[in-house]
Formats: structure tokens, sequence, C-alpha cells
């Protein structure tokens, strides 16, 4: 991302106690425009109450937020019509119907009435309720409930998206559908998702910022988190192995570890590539390579890693 | 913003199926009261026409009409009331509200005045129902205005002390039972005090509605019943803008 991105939303030295109790001790935050930053941790690790503090619902004791430059505590109306925020329990009222809670919702975030009408058949596009217009909300289904609830987040194209686990309860094919319109989201808005899925993490985020007991310990980008910690290495399947000593010798070996009969997990130094001279090797001396595999650590281990070593 | 909210609330009352059934029942309740009233007063017709000012249609149907009515408000007005926070707070709705660019004042005003369009609806259903006096005889129709203006003053005081026991709990039948608990407390100070010009009876609703119900326009009655609803919708506002500080 280039430096001259805006920066949509800021958190400076953010606190929190809830009586004695201090649960949030001083985050900050930035997100760019066009960023899906995902706000990961354990339950109890403070990510709803962070988000709640950063769309207003909760007063931080300490610390400032600015939204597209906006104080929140100072000019809470410019700042808060440009946020949507989709809470851990959709904010829905059951005895209304879709159209009518969505044309609540965009009164309420300041939509002109000329684009009310617009406003509604546009976010009822984009989560896919095109046909649910005059049914009561408390009728339809849970998947339908959280994407009115998206719907309602996203009905007066807020610069600044904030969902808080939006893929709780749903089913495999909801959470496709709902993981797609984030990624949508994402190009246009800026997005923060809090979850303790990591697979959500991996495929949607750009960005990850890792809660733990209520400061932020971990910050980087997806794609590097994968990679903390990270032993570079493969497993390679030869049906007709060697002697371990052979493949031991081949250079910028560091380490080989049998798995099976055919199977062996070979480590090396970072900037060494030993498996294109395994391969010429086994070519020549018939140990008949069939898969040469990249170690890939999973996102869960490096999660627990990182929140162990703190 | 106000206005939003305030016809959000409207409209969402009328969501209730049992809102339609309070109305319906209501206007019996009040039909009954009426027809019993002026059932009596056409039997002694005859015997009040010997009297030296002797009191007129209104005076002896619509006026102990309105009366009831006001009494009847006490145990209605909570009924009412009891959703206004209480059910946001625990259907976790009021997220949707306290992140909108809305203040607490236009939240705790909407929701107000909302109710009180409801309530005035009622009062107007009972004005024109002692109107129908009209077909008869010669209805004192300022006697009537007079008393709609009573009641709904005193319907709004109502609504503003449940709305703020409303915002204390999130629990809407503990809201109800507390509202009522309090109306009827305010009401016995006002009968237990024998005294008329007590000043324990100044606090009660219910005797500030007398002088309306008696025909008096009072601009002390008025600045009670202002006084009466400002504080408890500022009570109401404060504690709304507590949740954003305590959670």
């Amino acid at each position: 991302m280039s430096a001259a991105t805006p920066i949509t939303l800021s958190a400076r030295n953010l606190c929190r106690r809830f009586g004695q109790r201090e649960v949030i001790h001083g985050i900050s935050l930035e997100l760019k425009h066009g960023e899906v930053l995902g706000l990961l941790g354990h339950n109890g690790a403070g990510k709803s109450t962070t988000l709640q503090m950063l769309t207003g619902a909760l007063l931080p004791h300490s610390g400032q937020i600015e939204i597209c430059g906006f104080d929140l505590a100072r000019q809470p109306g410019q700042a808060k019509s440009r946020i949507g925020f989709l809470p851990e329990t959709p904010p829905l009222y059951r005895d209304m119907s879709v159209d009518n809670y969505l044309a609540f919702a965009a009164k309420l975030h300041r939509v002109p009435r000329p684009q009310l009408a617009n406003a509604v058949a546009e976010a009822k596009r984009r989560c896919g309720l095109q046909d649910t217009g005059r049914k009561i909300i408390g009728t339809l289904s849970k998947g339908y409930q959280q994407r009115i609830g998206i719907a309602q987040a996203i009905i007066h194209s807020p610069e600044v998206i904030i969902l808080d686990e939006p893929t709780v309860g749903l089913d495999p094919s909801q959470i496709r559908d709902i993981r797609a319109l984030i990624r949508e989201l994402g190009d246009a808005h800026s997005v923060i998702l809090s979850t303790h899925l990591l697979s959500e993490v991996e495929s949607l985020c750009d960005r990850v910022e890792i809660m733990h007991h209520g400061r932020l310990i971990y910050s980087d980008s997806s794609a590097h988190m994968q990679q903390y910690g990270h032993q570079p290495g493969f497993i390679v399947t030869l049906l007709n192995p060697p002697l371990l000593g052979e493949l031991q010798a081949i250079d910028g070996v560091q380490q080989v570890e049998p798995l099976s009969s055919t199977q062996f997990r070979v480590l090396h130094a970072a900037d060494a590539k030993p498996g294109p001279a395994l391969l010429a090797l086994a070519a020549q001396h018939g140990w008949q390579a069939q898969q040469l595999v990249p170690l890939q650590s999973r996102l869960e281990d490096v999660f627990v890693q990182i929140t162990e070593n703190q | 913003m106000i206005l939003t909210i305030a016809h959000k609330e409207f409209r969402s009352l009328f969501a209730a199926p049992s809102t339609w059934l309070m109305l319906g029942a209501l206007q019996l309740i009040f039909a009954w009261f009426f027809l019993a009233r002026l059932d009596a007063f056409l039997q002694l017709q005859a015997q009040l026409a010997q009297l030296a000012n002797a009191p007129g249609a209104t005076q002896a149907v619509a006026v102990p009409l309105f009366g009831t009515i006001a009494l009847i408000m006490m145990m209605l007005v909570p009924a009412f009331t009891m959703r206004l926070l209480a059910e946001e707070r625990r259907n976790q709705t009021m997220a949707l509200l306290m992140t909108a660019p809305v203040s607490s004042t236009h939240i705790v005003l909407g929701k107000f005045f909302g109710l009180l369009l409801f309530l005035l609806l009622i009062v107007a259903g009972c004005l024109a129902m002692t109107l129908a006096l009209a077909a008869g005889t010669q209805p004192d129709i300022g006697l009537l205005l007079g008393n709609a203006l009573g009641l709904l003053l005193l319907a709004a005081s109502y609504a503003a002390l449940g709305l703020y026991i409303s915002s204390l709990t999130a629990q809407p039948v503990v809201a109800a039972i507390a509202a009522l608990g309090s109306l009827f407390a305010l009401w016995l100070v006002e009968i237990s005090t024998v005294d008329n010009d007590h000043a324990w009876r100044m606090i009660a609703p219910t005797s500030h509605f007398q002088s309306f119900n008696i025909g008096l326009l009072h601009s002390a009655d008025f600045v009670y019943f202002a006084l009466f609803c400002a504080t408890f919708l500022l009570l109401t506002i404060r504690r709304v803008h507590n949740n954003r500080i305590y959670g």
C-alpha cells in the first residue's frame, strides 16, 4: 500500500476500565483506505470492547479516535456518519419489515431523503436480500438476519466498516457468500473485522492485529504472519529412498527427519535451496522422487505461538 | 432525527397486534362508562331541572368520564413505556442508535414524542366520543377541550416517568411494574391528604389534572407538567448517556 493512501481511522492510546479492572491497555490502531484489517484474539481479549469504542458506543477513559480526520469525541455527528457497525448481535427490530428497517437505518445515518430508496435497494442487492423486502425480520433465518445486519452497516456507504464476528453461526455456504461480500467491500471501503476464525483472516485480511489481554501484541500483514517463527523446509516422497546420511549430505540441508519409510521432512536454512539438488540426485540414483511439498505453517500454530510468547 | 425516531416508535407500536387489541378494548371501556353516565343523567334530568344552577350534560357526563380515563391512563401508560428503552437493551438493538450519528437527547426525545403521538390518538378518541353529546344537546366545547388538554398533559407526564424507569432496566416487565408502582404511589399521595392545599398534594400529577377537569386553566399546572416532563426526560438523557460511560 502506498504512503499516499489516506488514513480513514486512527486510534491513539485507548484505555478502558470496567470498575477497577482495566480491560484495554493503551491500544493504537491505524487503518488505510481500501484495507481489510483483521482483529484476532481469544474470547475475552477485548476485541468487542475495542470495536465498541471505535464506533462511539462506548467512551474510552483516555485516548483519541479520529475517523477521516473528525474527532469522535468532539464531532461525533460527522465522525459517526462515516462508520458502519455490525455488532456481535445484529441490532435488528424483529417486528419490522426488512425494507422499513433498512430505511430507518438509512435515515438515522443521514442518507438524504431523495436517495433513500436507492440506498436501500443497493444495500439489499449487495447483501443478496432482493427477495426479502416485505418480510418481517423476526421470521427470517439467522443467515438472512446476519445479512440484514451487514446491509444496515453499509447502507450509507461509510468510509469505515466495522464488523464484529460477521460469520458466527452461519452455515458454510452463507459464510462463503458473506466473505465474498466483505472482500468486495474491502476494495472501496476500509474494513475492520474481528474474528477468532483464523481461516477468515487468511482469506480476507490484508493486515492482522492480534489482541491479548487488552493489548495489541502483534501487527503485520497476514502473509507475513504465516512466516512468523517459520522454519523453511519441505516434505519429499521418495519411493526408493537412499540412506538418511546421503540426504543429509546435500548442500544446505540442516536436518532430515523420516516421517515414514518413503516420506522425509527436510529442513534447510532460509537462503539455501536444496530442493533442485535433491531432485537431480534422485533422478541420477533412481530414488523415484514423487512429491515435494514446501512446509507451510498453519495460521493456527502461528497464532498460538504468538499469544503464548507473551 | 427526533422525528425519524418518533416516527419509527409510532409505527412499531402499530406493528404489534396487542396495541390494536388494547385500543379496541379501551374504546369499549370508555363507551361503557360514557353510556352508563348518560343513562344516569337521563334518569335524573327531570330532578336536576328543578335545581338552580344545575349541572349540564357536559358536566354530568363528560367531566366524570375524563376523570375515570385519567385513572385508567395510570395503568395504561406503563404498558407502553415499558418497551421503549428496556426492550432495546434486552434485544441489544441499542447499539444501532448509539453508533448512529444521533445524540442521547435525540434518542430520548424521539421515543417520548413517538409515544405522545400515540397517547394523543387515545385522548382524541375520548374527545370524539364526548363530542357525540352534540347530537342531543349543546356541549360545553371549552370544557371538553380543556379536559382533553389536561388529559394529554397528564399522559405526557406519565410517559416521561415511565420512559425514565424503562431506561433503568433491561427487563420490560420490571419497568412496567416499577412505573405502575410509582404512579400509584403518586396518586396515593394525592388521595391520602385530606387538606386540599396540602404541599404534598402538589407533587401528584393527578391533583393538577383536577383543575383541568373542572374547567380551570391554571398556569401553575402548565408549569408543573412542563417541569415534571423536563425533569424525567433530563434524567433519562443522562441515563442513556451513562450507557456509553459504564457500558
